[in-house]
């Protein structure tokens, strides 16, 4: 593989997303008594976002056009 | 149904199916059709990740904390984004210095220093050790649990089981086998072990597939589905407070600490550098894996909570361990199949764990505590002629088996104390005080081995004294008093609240400190101390492993050797046959025919010792070449200056690739016009050549005739009359030369002046035929003519129309019959055009002359009987009019039969102004 470049870049901003998704502010925010198809927010942001943060990595890999 | 033989024969099916699977992979990887070069087995490799604290405590952490049980997979899949950057990196660095284990790319980096490396490997057994218990602890209990199948059961204490009726011993030896068949087939500990990930990769599928299963089962056959299990949960108040982040017992610091704690885990842990870069067999796998792994981390984690959720509310008044749930669950239902896979899946998880981290271990302790000691004490007898390969294999074989005896016996001796079943967060702890060296080992060339001493030392001491002293007192086996009120009753110095930090958990709290003293003394003390030789060049080897694939080795070692001697070294403890050969393919590398003819220089030495350092670690390499070879230290600024000029001239090189590319765009373009110009020149000459031939052949009868002429005034009248005729005739026909060719060449240039206006055909072609009406009567041709009444006129020019018009007539007459020649001329009216056609009933053209006519001074006929009649230019000029006019001319005849000329002159469309086509370039042959 040839030296980052672009696609570092990427990768970090994708991980700078990820600290964010998952830390003090956004989580809080989603800390309510609130359910999605009688699911609890919480449990569904969690893993939705961590489905979300993987697929990120994963556009941003198999698009390295080199 | 499930009784006790039932289960350990499955037990020992499973195993033996590990057995079977490694065997199959070691044999295909030596025919070299590996099975494991595949990025889906690299990516569940690395699910070693997940042990028996994944498959058990998960459950049993969110029975606690909800949702906090997450943190731990999260951290990884974080750092699995950075991986692409900082894994690659460390692939990349191992691959080129043959590095082996954790303590081998710390000791490298530093100037390949044996202390460094020994501390390493104490920090890791003292940290990993309980680890391995723990998960010999999760399989006892597991045991215990499914012989009591169908009743629910707590797990027994251990220490009451004898040592051999206990079911756990047998489990630990064979791993030991297992992984002493598998884990030290080479020498070479830099091969990969490629059976072994096989077996790893399988099972991480068998614990990922026996974790949804009951995951699904808890879901949607004990409930419907994770509407119904949540909703249910609700009633309960203590297991909806699970549900709020406020209500666990995790709040966002500890979350955001855990989360950290865990990404340095992914790589530190000694088990997942080895799967991660000691076993990677390409780089490329890496793309895949970095999304991959955490894939799976999501999966193996969507049915926690419905799990913890289900056990709660079926297991109430809290007497089942919520450890167990996963366990008992299936238990509690009767599910005899169901029981019998998480049992497996359990066993799965823990095994991986303890057999890759006892290969880590062993290797450590082997070339970085083990080595050194010989080469210290001399035991190894450098200086003799001692074959020491085997010695290496037992030691690591040795290794292997005191790693696990120690795990086993830790485990026997704990039993349920809190300093076992906390072991994983403390552990991880541990690991994460390698990360300051590592990491700032491969970005930043100025630390310093001193620094990185330091630090490891601080960070570990703080370590210690803040979560491994605690937890042993905790347990009872220290007093508990120093953890009340520090150590010698000094307050500010208590472990749990280190200089009056409080409010934050154990794990947070020693995290923050050991992390300062770490990374503060490794900064600082680097900064002030210098760096030896070595450690310049292993630094910036390191760092620049990116940039410089193919950066030079300077070295710091220049000796004399011989080549033999340093065969015969490197094979006292690689083996003599190996030696032999990796010199062997080296020579052929280096272009030379055989080993022998290898000159002892620097690259030599070096590569011998990378071979060594496969086998014992880069430091013991180092100590056991240096005191073969005599050394001449090279001085630094030597050293620098080699690098300096590396760096400059592969600078200049890629400059001048730049270039010499651009160069040969260029010549293409320039090659390519040249060859068009050549060709333009050649057909120049052709023409040129051709013309003064026929321009020639005129004046050559001219001059005869005017000669004889000239020289016998005495001719009779009728004679000279008859040559001046002949003059006369010559000299038109070459002045009808000239002026053909010189119109011809204005056509063709573009110069030629066209008055282009209305014209009626039909009138443009009475008027030729009128004109040449006097030859056709002459020669006894009838002409017909067959022309509509009403033909649109056309946009053309009317004296080059009439030219073509005369010429046709003319050729018609010229080719007709002798007796009862006919001449017609027609026009129709085409879709697109208008067409004039000239037939004759003459000799006909053959289809090959049908193509020469329109040729340059090309004239059809028998040449012997008849003298060339024309210039042979007139076809040619006549196609180049019709042309210019955007229609086309050509000739339909057979042989003997006739010849019909036409030409089709577009029509002129209404509002339109036809544009004449360029004149086309002069097209020889056509």
């Amino acid at each position: 593989m040839k030296r980052p470049g672009i696609h570092g870049q990427r990768l970090i901003a994708a991980f700078l997303f990820g600290c964010l998704l998952f830390n003090y502010p956004l989580l809080y925010l989603f800390n309510i008594d609130y359910r999605l198809f009688g699911i609890p927010l919480l449990y569904v942001y969690a893993f939705a976002a961590w489905g979300l943060l993987i697929a990120l990595t994963a556009a941003v890999i198999e698009r390295r056009t080199d | 149904m499930l009784t006790g033989y039932v289960i350990v024969l499955a037990s020992f099916v499973y195993v033996g199916l590990l057995f079977a699977i490694a065997y199959y992979g070691d044999k295909r990887a030596d025919a070299g059709r590996s099975i494991i070069a595949n990025p889906y087995i690299y990516a569940l490799s690395l699910a070693v990740y997940c042990t028996s604290w994944t498959f058990y405590g998960s459950v049993g952490r969110a029975a606690t904390s909800g949702i906090g049980f997450l943190p731990i997979y999260l951290g990884p899949t974080l750092m699995a984004v950075l991986w692409w950057y900082v894994l690659l990196k460390m692939i990349r660095i191992s691959k080129a210095n043959r590095i082996t284990s954790i303590a081998d790319f710390v000791a490298s980096r530093y100037g390949k220093s044996q202390l460094l490396g020994g501390l390493v490997t104490v920090i890791a057994v003292i940290g990993i050790v309980p680890y391995i218990s723990l998960q010999l602890k999760a399989v006892s209990n597991s045991f215990s649990i499914i012989l009591k199948y169908p009743a629910i059961a707590t797990p027994d204490s251990q220490a009451t089981i004898p040592l051999l009726t206990d079911n756990t011993f047998y489990i630990a030896l064979l791993l030991a086998i297992f992984t002493i068949l598998f884990g030290t087939r080479h020498l070479d500990a830099s091969e990969r072990h490629e059976g072994l990930v096989a077996a790893i990769a399988f099972e991480s599928v068998v614990k990922l597939l026996a974790f949804v299963a009951v995951g699904v089962y808890a879901t949607y056959v004990l409930y419907d589905g994770f509407a119904d299990i949540f909703t249910s949960a609700i009633e309960y108040p203590q297991l909806a407070k699970l549900l709020d982040f406020g209500g666990s017992s995790v709040d966002y610091t500890s979350w955001a600490s855990l989360t950290f704690l865990s990404m340095l885990a992914i790589m530190f842990l000694p088990r997942q550098f080895q799967i991660a870069v000691v076993e990677n067999v390409d780089e490329r796998h890496l793309n895949k894996a970095v999304w991959l792994f955490p894939l799976y981390l999501l999966i193996i984690n969507i049915f926690v909570l419905p799990i913890t959720f289900a056990g709660m509310m079926h297991f109430p008044a809290g007497n089942v361990d919520a450890d167990t749930f996963v366990l008992n669950l299936p238990i509690a239902q009767q599910q005899s199949l169901l029981t019998l896979t998480v049992f497996i899946g359990g066993l799965a998880a823990a095994t991986g764990m303890v057999i890759v981290e006892t290969i880590a271990l062993s290797t450590m302790v082997c070339n970085n505590l083990v080595m050194p000691l010989l080469l210290r004490l001399n035991m190894l007898h450098l200086h003799e002629r001692a074959d020491h390969s085997s010695l290496i294999v037992g030691i690591r074989r040795g290794a292997i088996v005191g790693v696990l005896m120690l795990g086993y016996a830790y485990f026997r001796l704990a039993g349920e104390a809190y300093a076992l079943v906390s072991i994983g967060l403390i552990s991880f702890a541990a690991v994460a005080q390698f990360a300051p060296a590592i990491l700032g080992g491969m970005f930043w060339k100025g630390a310093t081995r001193l620094g990185a001493i330091c630090g490891l030392l601080a960070g570990f001491f703080i370590w210690a004294y803040t979560l491994l002293l605690p937890s042993f007192a905790k347990s009872g086996w220290l007093p508990f008093a120093f953890v009340e009120h520090g150590i010698f009753g000094v307050h500010v110095l208590k472990p749990l609240e280190l200089f009056g930090l409080s409010g934050l958990d154990d794990i947070t709290h020693c995290l923050f400190w050991s992390m300062f003293f770490n990374i503060g003394a490794y900064i600082s003390i680097s900064l002030v101390t210098k760096q030896s030789f070595a450690e310049q060049v292993q630094a910036a080897l390191f760092v620049d492993a990116h940039s410089e694939p193919r950066l030079q080795r300077a070295e710091s070692l220049r000796g004399d050797a011989s080549v033999n001697e340093l065969i015969t070294l490197v094979g006292r403890f690689l083996g003599q046959r190996r030696a032999h050969d990796a010199f062997a393919a080296y020579a052929l590398k280096c272009g030379a025919k055989s080993a022998k003819e290898l000159k002892p220089d620097a690259e030599l030495i070096h590569f011998a010792e990378t071979l060594l350092a496969g086998a014992i670690g880069a430091g013991s390499a180092n100590v056991v070449v240096a005191s073969v070879v005599q050394e001449e230290p090279l001085g630094i600024d030597k050293v620098m200056n080699i690098l300096d000029e590396t760096s400059q001239a592969l600078a200049y090189s890629r400059q001048l690739e730049q270039k010499s590319h651009e160069l040969e765009i260029a010549t293409t373009e320039l090659r390519t016009a040249n060859q068009r110009l050549q060709e333009l020149d050649r057909l120049k000459d052709d023409f040129v050549s051709t013309v003064t031939h026929e321009l020639r052949t005129p004046l050559t009868s001219i001059r005869a005739f005017a000669e004889i002429l000239h020289d016998n005034p005495a001719l009779e009248l009728s004679q000279r009359a008859k040559f001046l005729g002949i003059i006369t005739r010559e000299s038109e026909r070459l002045t009808r030369l000239i002026n053909q060719v010189l119109d011809l060449a204005k056509i063709e240039s573009g110069n030629a002046e066209w008055h282009t206006g209305e014209i009626d055909v039909r009138e443009v072609i009475e008027d030729a035929v009128s004109s040449t009406s006097q030859m056709f009567s002459d020669k006894n041709i009838v002409l017909e003519l067959a022309l509509p009444a009403d033909l649109p006129t056309i946009n053309a020019d009317r004296d080059r129309l009439m030219q073509v018009m005369l010429n046709l007539l003319s050729n018609a007459a010229k080719f007709c019959r002798d007796d009862g020649g006919r001449v017609k001329v027609s026009s129709t009216l085409l879709a697109d055009g208008l067409r004039v056609q000239v037939t004759d009933n003459g000799i006909g053209i053959s289809a090959d002359d049908q193509r020469v006519i329109f040729e340059k001074f090309r004239q059809v006929g028998d040449t012997l009987t008849q003298k060339p009649q024309g210039s042979g230019l007139g076809l040619p000029i006549c196609r180049q009019i019709v042309h210019h006019f955007g229609g086309r001319l050509w000739v339909d005849s057979v042989s003997g039969q006739g010849a019909t000329f036409s030409f089709v002159l577009p029509l002129l469309r209404a509002g339109a102004t036809p544009t004449p086509a360029a004149a086309a370039p002069s097209r020889f042959g056509t």
